[in-house]
């Protein structure tokens, strides 16, 4: 069997696609997170809920409705992307003048709640959601198996991901969410609603979380702690980037993924800690992150 | 040489480049032991940035900066204050929920270096009182002792600042634009305060208008697009053609 | 002529009605163990040890950290380990639980401190996460089981801790004590730059202070009060798990603190009571902690932001203190 570093390749590559699946996820809830805080300055902790609730949505379209996962990865985001919308809309809007701790605070309340509601529900054990039939299957590559689904997963999210990114940096509507974050009083004078961009911007972050949550149902277990504990990763993953650009969060997601998947090869116990310890040497070494400015 | 010891602060070759933006375009700036000295120029001359420079808020390109002889080019802004050289800020920079008397005694704590004492009662801190109410005479903000600083008029906001900078006891004391914004009566108190003040210390003090300098200060230097057109005293640089030019037939006579 | 200055502290309650107050508070203090089942007494005045520790930065110093589990639960194994592994007197491990917490409060403050507001908060959350992560897997912890049958021993090798009553009349020593420094501290020559600092950071740079260091010591100090407030429940339920560790804690003393009023001295505290209650009622109710816990989070950001300490001194204020000596001369 060909081996690299007295690893054979076979688990090398696999360690090495667990950490791309692994990287989506933090590149799509960090990119959330970044156009989140770039137009509403709000850091939304309930972004990890988010993703579960997306999660769930799928599980239950499917469950309760028979919706398959096609149709789902339309409904959910959606659905949670309403959610959010509300949410911002009733609560959320009303603290824009105060202190950013506060609407941090609440999201954070808002994470809690839900997690708490949907433990009580449906108990803090995972619920499983097949592969849906088209997605099933595998690739032999020679040197290691490729689930496909798992392949698909890659694609999708990183063709979302740069999507988003074109959207935001190349288009004229880009131009306009990017002006009314620099100035929203002489955004307001040009006739464009401010307000109504605030709300549907959280909703596509929100969204796009949602979005992942559906797409990892497959992969993972569906439970109520999936968000938590993924968001906190995602946290940091955000300091080590910085959210001043939008490429950076989806580049810094996707290598620490990998880094994390490689880590496991050669020190599987300190694999959970990987971008944390990133996280901490960034700090030391360049503060503002890596993509992050000086301000 | 006898003019190095008479410099206080000096800066050679000073230059700062945002980002392809020539702010400060190489400025040699000398500022004499006792004098008040103004930096002037219109808007976007760069004197703010030149300002932030000397007092490391901000990072040069390129140049070096001399503080009492001593190399600060690369020192941290509380350094520099703890050498001597303090600057009050263009914005009205007081600490607004403290009344008049806690905002002098947190700058003579600083000063005296009696901040760390996180077991030692309130108390403690009364030993300052005698020096909080001199500089309050001095800068005539004793009857307003309790007052909360956010509740000051304008010009008292200033009055206290320059209180606080005054009790780091400051070889060199940096004020930008304390007259901006002010009313007439304002200004009047600030410039006989700076007249005042400008007995026992040296003085850099950055201006927008060239007539409120004139008759206070000794010597000026005039900034136009980040380079220095001019320098002298206010009857030389009025009477340079460029300086007229640029900055006394424009909008900002 | 000398002079001296007051510091000028708006009063809401006399001299004599605040003694009274004090005397009542007192009397509760030392009466409620014949009434209230002990143990739950002496949770609640860990709580609020650990929130008016929290507070200290948060309310003292402007920076809000998520992370500040880490410190208590951090203790409450190291505690642990002493009391039962090494076999240490109970004074020398609840020390060793206070000297973790302010090693890893020191620790997470040369960290974080590099970044301000919002990233300051989660970097603090990303670090206690770490430390969750290693108290998982490290073999001394014992996982999910945490380190149970922690000896209590006695205090000075004179008093007997096994008493539960005892215990918690040493606690509420203890307790005061710290709650009295932290009074001290935050109207201390250092409290005084941390409140200049949350007020004007640039400021007080300019006047040749290294602000870093100075929110660094009042880190530190806070996660050694809160590791000491974990030692302390690690030894009354004889017992330090993964849940001390976990960021839902650091959640539930942020809003300990929140509920009671940010930056209020006996805010927290009344919050700490109130969530530990709400705890503890809804143990047996079946409903979830979180769920509530963060219902209540919502509600107190939505409408009562000053907690309800400080909304009630603020109405005190503006109904009691009306008059002319209210507010100070305005210069007008």
């Amino acid at each position: 069997m060909t081996e690299l570093f007295g690893v054979p390749l076979a688990v090398l590559a696999g360690q090495v696609m667990i950490g791309l699946i692994n990287g989506s996820f933090y590149a799509l809830l960090s990119l959330g997170l970044a156009i989140i805080f770039g137009l509403l300055n709000v850091i939304n902790f309930a972004h990890g809920a988010y993703y579960m609730v997306g999660a769930f949505v799928s599980w239950g379209l499917l469950t309760y409705a028979g919706i398959g996962y096609w149709p789902s990865l339309v409904l959910t985001p959606l659905i949670v992307g309403a959610f959010g919308a509300l949410f911002e809309r009733t609560m959320l809007r009303r603290l824009y003048g105060f202190d950013h701790l506060f609407s941090l605070l609440l999201t954070f309340g808002l994470a809690l709640a839900l997690e708490g509601m949907f433990r009580w529900i449906y108990g803090a054990g995972g619920k499983s959601y097949a592969v849906p039939p088209s997605l099933t299957g595998v690739y032999n590559l020679g040197f290691m198996v490729l689930p496909i689904y798992r392949a698909w997963v890659i694609v999708a999210s990183l063709t979302v991901c740069v999507g988003t990114w074109l959207v935001i940096e190349k288009t004229s509507l880009g131009a306009r969410l990017r002006a009314a974050t620099e100035n929203p009083s002489l955004v307001t004078a040009f006739g464009i609603n401010v307000p109504l961009i605030l709300t549907l911007t959280y909703a596509a972050g929100v969204g796009l979380a949602g979005l992942a949550g559906a797409m990892a149902a497959p992969i993972y277990q569906v439970s109520p702690n999936m968000g938590s504990s993924l968001i906190i990763i995602v946290f940091a993953v955000v300091v080590i980037g910085g959210m001043g650009s939008i490429m950076g969060s989806i580049l810094t997601g996707l290598m620490l993924g990998v880094l994390e998947g490689l880590t496991k090869v050669f020190f599987p116990t300190a694999s959970a800690l990987t971008v944390f310890i990133v996280m901490i040497l960034v700090l030391l070494l360049r503060p503002a992150g890596l993509f992050g400015k000086d301000k | 040489m006898v003019i190095e010891s008479d410099c206080i602060l000096e800066a050679r070759g000073l230059r700062k480049v945002f980002g392809g933006f020539v702010a400060i375009a190489g400025v040699d700036l000398r500022v004499q032991t006792g004098h008040l000295h103004a930096l002037i120029g219109p808007n976007g001359a760069g004197k703010s940035t030149l300002f932030n420079l000397l007092t490391k808020f901000i990072q040069p390109s390129a140049g070096e900066i001399r503080f009492k002889g001593q190399d600060v080019t690369s020192a941290m802004p509380a350094t520099i204050a703890r050498l001597g050289m303090v600057r009050s800020f263009q914005i009205s920079s007081v600490f607004p929920h403290l009344t008049v008397y806690e905002n002098i005694r947190i700058a003579l704590q600083a000063h005296a270096r009696d901040t760390w004492g996180f077991w030692r009662s309130e108390q403690a801190l009364h030993r300052f009182d005698e020096d909080v109410h001199d500089l309050m005479t001095q800068v005539g903000l004793e009857p307003l002792v309790y007052t909360r600083a956010a509740d000051l008029s304008y010009g008292r906001k200033r009055a206290l600042e320059l209180a606080t900078t005054l009790a780091l006891k400051p070889e060199l004391i940096l004020l930008d634009e304390p007259m901006a914004g002010m009313g007439q009566e304002d200004v009047e108190r600030t410039s006989a305060l700076i007249r005042s003040l400008a007995r026992r210390h040296t003085v850099l003090m950055v201006e927008h208008n060239l007539k409120v300098v004139a008759d206070i200060s000794d010597k000026i230097t005039v900034l136009r697009r980040g380079e220095k057109i001019a320098e002298g005293s206010y009857d030389e640089v009025a009477a340079n053609d460029e300086v007229r030019s640029a900055y006394m037939g424009g909008a900002h006579g | 002529m000398a002079h001296r200055y007051k510091d000028f502290r708006p009063r809401l309650v006399s001299p004599m009605q605040s003694y009274g107050l004090l005397a009542v508070v007192a009397a509760v203090a030392v009466l409620a163990p014949l009434v209230i089942y002990p143990l739950f007494l002496v949770k609640v005045l860990c709580f609020m040890l650990f929130a008016a520790a929290l507070n200290l930065v948060v309310g003292f110093a402007g920076l809000l950290s998520l992370g500040h589990a880490a410190f208590f639960g951090g203790a409450a194994y190291a505690f642990a380990q002493a009391a039962k592994v090494w076999g240490w007197p109970f004074e020398v491990s609840i020390l060793f639980g206070v000297v973790v917490g302010a090693a890893l409060g020191f620790a997470f403050g040369l960290v974080a401190i590099r970044r301000q507001g919002i990233y300051f908060t989660m970097i603090t959350l990303a670090l206690a996460q770490m430390v969750y992560f290693l108290a998982v897997q490290a073999p001394f912890t014992g996982g999910e089981d945490g380190i149970q049958n922690v000896p209590r021993g006695s205090l000075l090798g004179l008093i007997d801790l096994r008493d539960t009553i005892t215990l918690y009349y040493v606690v509420l020593v203890i307790v005061v004590v710290c709650l009295l420094q932290i009074r001290r501290m935050v109207h201390s020559p250092f409290g005084h730059i941390l409140g200049a600092i949350r007020e004007n950071e640039t400021r007080v740079t300019s006047l040749g202070l290294n602000t870093s260091r100075y929110k660094l010591l009042a880190f530190t100090l806070s996660a050694a009060l809160s590791g000491l407030a974990g030692a302390l429940k690690a030894s009354a339920f004889q017992l330090a798990t993964l849940s001390d560790v976990s960021w839902h804690i650091s959640g539930e003393v942020v809003l300990m603190v929140l509920i009671g009023g940010i930056g209020t001295l006996s805010g927290p505290l009344f919050g700490a009571i109130f969530v530990v209650m709400i705890g503890h009622f809804l143990a047996t109710s079946g409903l979830p902690v979180s769920l509530v816990v963060g219902l209540v989070f919502m509600a107190c950001v939505m409408l009562f932001r000053r907690g309800f300490y400080g909304e009630t001194v603020e109405y005190l204020r503006t109904r009691l203190l009306s008059g002319p000596q209210a507010t100070p001369k305005a210069d007008k």
